[in-house]
């Protein structure tokens, strides 16, 4: 984000122990160095960053710190001692707090009493909520204790998980990828809690790839590459690119992106989509209107968990819908058609997990290449599969994508996770389709592999396909959309075009509020710029 | 200190030495067992597992046990493969040869050529249809299969009895539970002179053969792994659950039900009340060592073929109960499922934590 305030200079830095030093720590899993020789150290009220792209071993350091798993060798010392931090009961008594990415929270108990689950013994409700409004007070995180986590937003369920650490005075709050479900707005509120902790001493190590949040937020930086530490810097004193050179070991690179056909033929119509989910905590699709269009890249923005998921299985017929026209594909309405069918018609589809959903986990990349292309590329004969046919096409997917892997016959689970997700986008594209469904593009992919798949998505954008990409990557939005929409508790925004809406008015939109579709042209005027959630 | 350590990957190795690594723990705990008895080890061994296959009569005796245990094992590895879990073979088994039983109670006498067709027709219907019950409760109500086909087979069983106590109870049978004998036409022709080894067995093996090209070389078989192995992918991909469920079941019921059919028509001759002797159940066994792979299946039907007749044995020259088979087959289920550890973990010695320098 630019034009945000540069972090305040440390509030003290006493020159005796580190709060936290780790020296030489590596850990060795079955075949793979997670990391090796990590050299850290967190003073008390610092915030330092730790820097990386997925798979650079941040959250392996991260789950050793808080005794999760053990170190394989180095040493840790707390406050100038080592120690040896058996489990995470044992970390927390020395003081160290964690916020996971994915929340560990019971969504049929209420705020209080997940909170007492997690701290020693039996506390007293009563009390422990009056404790808890204490501190959501203090730190502006506000949250009603008695309130049943399955109906609480991310952004609130987020503020449980930190208010529960808080709980027990920690010294050292890590927190993993905090800002990946949350909006722009919420994301400074964040900022704001964590410089008053700071403020107050707590040590913060804050795990990201976001070059801008960390410019923002942190005193301090560690870089981590392949498991080992690239660099050390203060972020003010940096740029994104610099630091981006530090994290891939080369420049980051940048989609080639032309200006959009708007006179393409309709391709996929969402004609006043409304479905209940199957999942009693999951979100009902309401009333939602959109058009895709051959030759234009059609974004679709949100914070997770407002209907994503509902929305995509929708529309590959995962879950097929009681009437046909809310889902029209290529000018059949095809909202009772099985996901067979519809592929048939030229829809394909990348859902958002790639094990066990896009990919057969064991299976070969030729038998995974059969999973959706067995019908559309020959790959049948009477009721039999003709291998080799399936092998050829794996090949192509293979080379076609610059995949990295053992050939046709190496298992899915085998490849990383950006070779495996250029695998699926492959195998879908190679289909030549005529409308592509991509969900979360490049989650969890490094760098080099997500340009790839975005410009092979732009690609073929201008071959003439319509593609409609789902992503909580905003950047990634903007970077290859042509028009965006923002998804909110299952009701889908009007379309603004790309090039003239800004991060922050679809931050807006994030929270549920965007203009009537009549004033589809007209600024937000008289919108709240901070909404009180996401 | 001993510790499980997670492989990188899962040991192909293991996958195929796991039953044979079974078969010899179970060897040695049934010395174990021999000498616990008193009876001595080396004798209990021959007479166990030397003394049935002695002779070409042993063989044909183990080919003939053989039989329905790889039919009813090959038609419940299809539905395993997918995560369909028919527990209830035994009571298809049972509906199979009910049904083939009425065949040739109805055309008591006829020397048609057709009789024999048409009995493997009914027989496999049979047991399809009796299958039919858990695919449709489960596919319609959501009821678990496993508990409804077990339960079946308790309901077979009575329902076997009925027929052989009352209407089908044979008037010349002096009242035993039992049927007339069946006619020539509906009995299996034999393949060896002076054995009871019929062409059932002929049968089993062609459907281990389209077993195999079902499951590994079509592209349903191929919908059926993929539904096991990853239920989202299989969803992603449009390949219908409630497809799986119902081919899973009914290939199993066929294919038990067929079994059953090969036993009246074959060594008994007749429908009585207990013409269900368990290999509905042991082929479970047999379909996990054999690693739900049709060549593995005929080895591992062979192998627990063996521990019956080795049974029936123990039982005549060493004086011991005829659960001794039983015991046998629990063993070699239980070592396996331990050995099966092994594919995706590894033992390893290792010191106390390495932090203690």
């Amino acid at each position: 984000m630019p034009n945000q305030p540069t972090p305040s200079s440390l509030p003290h830095l006493p020159s005796d122990a580190p709060r936290l030093q780790l020296r030489g720590i590596g850990k060795v899993y079955p075949g793979v160095v997670a990391n090796e020789g990590v050299d850290l150290a967190v003073q008390p009220g610092e915030i330092r960053a730790v820097l990386g792209e997925n798979g650079a071993g941040k959250s392996t350091l991260m789950k050793i710190i808080y005794g999760v798993t053990r170190p394989s060798s180095g040493h840790l010392f707390w406050e100038g001692t080592e120690v040896h931090v058996e489990n995470p009961a044992h970390a927390r008594s020395l003081g160290i707090g964690m916020v996971f990415q994915h929340f560990s929270l019971f969504e049929t108990l209420s705020v209080v009493e997940n909170v007492a689950l997690a701290l020693p013994g039996a506390p007293a409700l009563d009390a422990l909520a009056q404790r808890i409004t204490e501190v959501s007070e203090r730190y502006g995180l506000p949250v009603d204790p008695r309130r049943r986590v399955h109906a609480l937003s991310v952004g609130e369920r987020q503020r449980v998980e930190i208010i529960r650490c808080l709980l027990q005075n920690p010294r050292l709050l890590i927190m993993d990828e905090p800002t990946s479900v949350l909006t722009p707005q919420a994301v400074r509120k964040l900022f704001a809690t964590l410089r008053q902790l700071s403020a107050e001493g707590c040590s913060i190590l804050y795990i990201s790839h976001k070059l801008d949040e960390i410019q923002e937020l942190c005193h301090t930086a560690t870089v981590l590459r392949g498991g080992k530490v690239t660099g050390e810097c203060i972020p003010a004193q940096e740029t994104p690119q610099s630091m981006a050179r530090m994290m891939i070991g080369k420049d980051l690179p940048h989609c080639v992106h032309g200006a959009a056909r708007t006179d393409g033929e309709l391709r996929l119509r969402l004609a006043g989509l409304s479905h209940a989910s199957e999942d009693p905590f999951g979100t009902d699709l309401e009333d939602i209107h959109l058009d895709v269009r051959a030759g234009e890249i059609v974004g679709i923005a949100g914070v997770s968990g407002n209907g994503q998921q509902e929305l995509l299985r929708a529309i590959s017929g995962e879950e097929v819908l009681a009437e046909k026209f809310p889902v029209q594909i290529c000018g059949v309405e095809a909202g009772r058609l099985k996901p067979a069918e519809r592929r048939r018609l030229g829809l394909c589809f990348v859902p958002e997990e790639r094990l066990g959903r896009g990919a057969v986990p064991g299976m070969s990349l030729a038998d995974n290449a059969l999973l959706t292309a067995a019908r559309g590329q020959g790959m049948l004969a009477g009721g039999f599969v003709r291998f080799a046919r399936a092998r050829d096409f794996a090949r192509q997917c293979i080379a076609a994508f610059n995949v990295k892997c053992g050939g046709p016959d190496a298992a899915a689970k085998s490849l990383s996770g950006g070779n495996l997700q250029k695998f699926i986008v492959g195998r879908e594209i190679l289909q030549a389709p005529r409308l592509l469904v991509c969900a979360q593009p490049t989650w969890g992919v490094d760098v080099g592999a997500a340009t790839f798949i975005r410009q092979s998505l732009i690609d073929l954008r201008d071959r003439g396909c319509a593609v409609l990409v789902i992503s909580e990557e905003l950047d990634e939005l903007f970077e290859i959309c042509d028009r965006i929409a923002v998804i909110a508790q299952g009701r889908l925004s009007p379309t603004r075009p790309a090039g003239t809406t800004t991060l922050e008015d679809i931050g807006v939109w994030m929270s549920g509020m965007w203009p009537a579709a009549d004033l589809e042209h007209q600024p937000p005027a008289g919108m709240p710029t901070e909404p009180a959630d996401a | 200190m001993l510790e499980l350590e997670a492989r990188a990957e899962p040991s192909r190795l293991m996958s195929w030495a796991s039953p044979l690594l079974a078969v010899a723990l179970t060897l040695a705990g049934g010395m174990v067992i021999f000498t616990a008895l008193g009876k001595d080890p080396a004798e209990g061994f021959r007479i166990f597992f030397l003394n049935p296959v002695k002779d070409l009569y042993g063989v044909s005796e183990l080919l003939l046990k053989a039989t329905p245990l790889m039919l009813c094992a090959i038609g419940l590895a299809i539905g395993f493969r997918a995560n369909v879990w028919n527990i209830g073979a035994e009571g298809q088994f049972m509906l199979g040869a009910v049904a083939a039983t009425g065949v040739a109670l109805s055309f008591d006498g006829t020397e048609s050529a057709l009789l024999l067709p048409a009995m493997v027709l009914a027989g496999a219907l049979g047991g399809a249809a009796w299958a039919a019950i858990p695919a449709l409760l489960r596919t319609r109500f959501n009821a678990n299969e496993i508990l409804v086909s077990l339960m079946l087979v308790y309901v077979a069983q009575l329902f076997v009895s009925w027929l052989v106590f009352g209407p089908w109870k044979d008037p010349d049978g002096f009242n035993f539970p039992q049927t007339r004998m069946f006619s020539d036409a509906a009995l299996m022709p034999m393949m060896l002179e002076g054995t009871r080894l019929h062409f059932g067995f002929v049968l089993a093996l062609a459907v281990l053969v389209a077993g195999y090209a079902f499951m590994n070389r079509s592209f349903a078989g191929f919908r059926m792994r993929v539904a096991g192995e990853a239920p989202d992918a299989a969803r992603y991909a449009g390949f219908s659950a409630q497809r799986m469920v119902w081919i899973g079941l009914l290939l199993g019921g066929a294919a038990a039900g067929l079994a059953g059919m090969g036993e009246v028509a074959g060594p008994m001759g007749q429908l009585t009340d207990k013409v269900g002797s368990g290999y509905g159940f042991a082929a479970i066994i047999v379909a996990f060592v054999g690693r739900l792979n049709a060549f593995g299946i005929l080895l591992a039907s062979l192998l627990m073929a063996l521990l019956y007749i080795g049974g029936e044995q123990a039982q005549q020259y060493l004086n011991l109960p005829s659960s001794i088979s039983m015991v046998f087959q629990g063993m070699l289920l239980f070592f396996l499922l331990g050995s099966d550890v092994f594919i995706h973990y590894r033992l390893r010695l290792r010191r106390r934590a390495p932090q203690s320098d």
